[in-house]
């Protein structure tokens, strides 16, 4: 083994080798802390939550606006009969309620799963 | 004969919800335990629990009668007590889970750091509570009269010792069996004889109904001064969102374990919900058949348990009309304790405990004052039905939810969606709120008569009072900028942050 002239330059690689490198620190401190980090992740998850229930409202809103404003101005839908029994019964006695249910089931679905991936980015996994 | 028999099922009912009630005495020891059941209940069981409060006389007996009455448009009153639900989901059912508190009040304290609203709510949940509970112990007296003939003051008066003890006994964690217990109940005591009517009425070739010409025509006007379009969209709003502003129902979420089980919990109510709802318009439809003019003096809210004697004379009518009455006993006993027991907590709160520790030095139980509060939650609403002239039983819990739809509801709406939310700007909401809802229905009540839009706009007052409050609060929030609370940053990640990131700062230990 040659010495090495002592003028040579040497390529110093992974200069921090050996040294404890800090630790990530998980946004769930920040959100716990309400710093302007947790503060911007906390408005993420806000805004797809919002998105969310304004969809399911507006859903809720179209049948329950339309359903009495199509009774009332449509005559011939309240004289239109399904297998002998009236429309609106079947419309506002019977089918609005697996239809609330269907929505509830989706929207809980949904929101789950949202909070699912939120929890993973906060926690760092 | 009859009377006899649906005598032994009423007992029955009343000594099953004391016996179940009675559980809860051994198992009820810390006040987390009485209010809200150690938070350990199974979005099942929750579920159950909140089918059988929320079910109460206006389902079991006032949505039958007042279809029987004005026809297809009262279909829309349990669409909207059932999509209630769905704009509580959707809004705060998990929210209000994590906000960790225990009760309306509370969550306002807790968002707007300030006493002076948690009083206004206090006062308003007593109210609602109030205005709820006198309809369901009219109910009970109704009942009892017509099928034993007893006076008036015995049922309501039954019902208010019955529920005094259950919820004095064992608070929460007692009511939430028993209320499990009770959906099934009122489930079963509506679908049978149902079933049977419905057979018998398709053995008799299907006779028609015999009504006025309007009756089964949807949205038209019963008079020149109707406004039915108007009318169906008012009630809809108080309906939707009342419910989250009931007492006795929110009350309910903070007994689950965490904010997905309130969701998963509400899944469960729209379906048991939607069942329990598909029979009272059976009974609206039979009774225009077989009863077309009701005796004077006879209410259109008895005709479910007028119906099984018409149809079937005998002793298996009667086995009916007791099985009827059992259920609707169980819809005023479970409805009845739910709000009884949010009525209580908060004189408990607010009133006794401050005093009582003041007397006592703090040497008395805390379960003493709660068991006082219980028998005053019950005792005043009695007395209130007793001197009031029933109104309709769907028509009065009508107007418990346009107060609570105007008052909570944009309270909670705002505060769990809105960082801008200021004190002066809840405040002032709630008491346009509150003033502009009750104002309008003690006007038309003892005002009138009233005729054409007046009339309707006092009556049904949700669809302008609602947005009034609502308003109200965002612009003198605006206009109060300085006001935020606090601590709205941190409420707000409690709120919103599911429970399996750990918080250690900003979420409440239960």
């Amino acid at each position: 083994m040659t010495p090495t002239p002592p003028n040579q330059r040497v390529r110093v690689t992974s200069s921090r080798r050996g040294a404890t490198t800090p630790r990530r620190r998980p946004v769930a401190r920040d959100l716990d802390e309400q710093t302007d980090l947790g503060d911007v992740y906390l408005a993420g998850l806000m805004r797809a939550q919002r998105r969310l229930s304004i969809i399911v409202i507006s859903l809720i809103l179209a049948g329950l606006i339309g359903l009495p404003l199509l009774l009332a101005t449509v005559p011939s839908t309240r004289s239109l009969t399904i297998a002998g029994v009236p429309f609106p019964w079947i419309a506002i006695g019977v089918a609005v309620y697996p239809s609330a249910w269907f929505l509830a089931r989706w929207y809980t679905k949904q929101c789950e799963r949202l909070e699912a991936d939120f929890v993973a980015v906060v926690e760092g996994t | 004969m009859s009377s006899q028999l649906s005598i032994a099922v009423v007992t029955l009912v009343c000594v099953v919800t004391l016996l179940v009630g009675g559980l809860g005495l051994r198992l009820s020891r810390a006040t987390s335990d009485f209010y809200v059941a150690g938070r350990t209940v199974s979005p099942r069981l929750n579920a159950s629990a909140i089918g059988g409060e929320y079910l109460s006389a206006a389902s079991f007996l006032g949505v039958a009668g007042l279809i029987y009455d004005r026809g297809t448009d009262m279909l829309f009153l349990p669409v909207g007590y059932t999509v209630g639900y769905l704009v509580l989901l959707v809004t705060v059912a998990a929210p209000m889970r994590r906000s960790g508190a225990y009760t309306l009040p509370d969550f306002a304290e807790a968002r707007l750091g300030s006493r002076r609203i948690r009083l206004a709510s206090s006062t308003l949940v007593m109210g609602i509570g109030w205005l709820y509970l006198v309809p369901q112990f009219q109910g009970a007296s109704l009942t009892l009269s017509l099928v034993t003939g007893a006076p008036a003051w015995v049922g309501g008066f039954v019902v208010m010792v019955v529920i005094g003890l259950a919820v004095g006994a064992g608070g929460m964690r007692s009511i939430t069996f028993v209320q499990a217990v009770q959906y099934w109940l009122k489930l079963t005591a509506l679908a049978i004889p149902a079933f049977v009517l419905l057979a018998l009425w398709l053995r008799q070739g299907t006779p028609p109904a015999i009504a006025p010409d309007s009756w089964d025509v949807a949205l038209e006007a019963i008079s020149p001064d109707d406004h039915p379009l108007y009318r169906t969209w008012s009630t809809l709003l108080a309906l939707c969102l009342g419910t989250m502003g009931l007492p006795h129902v929110l009350v309910r979420y903070y007994t689950n374990p965490d904010g997905n089980a309130a969701r998963r919990t509400t899944v469960t109510v729209l379906a048991l919900l939607g069942v329990f709802y598909l029979f009272p318009p059976i009974y609206g439809v039979l009774g225009r058949v077989y009863l077309p003019t009701l005796p004077t003096g006879v209410r259109s809210d008895t005709i479910v348990l007028q119906l099984p004697e018409t149809l079937l004379p005998g002793l298996w009518g009667q086995l009916l009309t007791a099985m009827l009455a059992g259920g609707a006993f169980a819809a005023f006993l479970s409805t009845a304790s739910g709000l009884a027991m949010s009525v209580t907590g908060v004189i408990d709160q607010e009133l006794l405990r401050p005093r009582l520790s003041r007397f006592t030095g703090g040497d008395a139980p805390e379960v003493r004052g709660f068991r006082i509060a219980a028998g005053l939650a019950v005792l005043v609403p009695y007395l209130l039905s007793r001197a009031t002239e029933p109104l309709g039983l769907a028509n009065t819990v009508g107007l418990a939810f346009t107060v609570a739809a105007a008052t909570f509801a944009p309270l909670m709406l705002l505060g769990v969606w809105w960082r801008g939310l200021t004190r002066w700007g809840a405040a002032s909401g709630l008491a346009v709120g509150a003033v502009s809802a009750v104002g309008a229905i003690t006007f038309s009540l003892v005002g009138g008569p009233f005729t054409g839009w007046t009339a309707v706009l006092l009556s049904t007052p949700a669809l302008w009072c609602v947005p009034l409050a609502l308003g109200t609060m965002i612009i003198v929030s605006l206009a109060t900028p300085g006001h935020i609370p606090p601590g709205t940053a941190r409420v707000m990640v409690r709120l919103h942050t599911p429970e399996r990131v750990a918080l250690s700062r900003s979420r409440l230990r239960d």
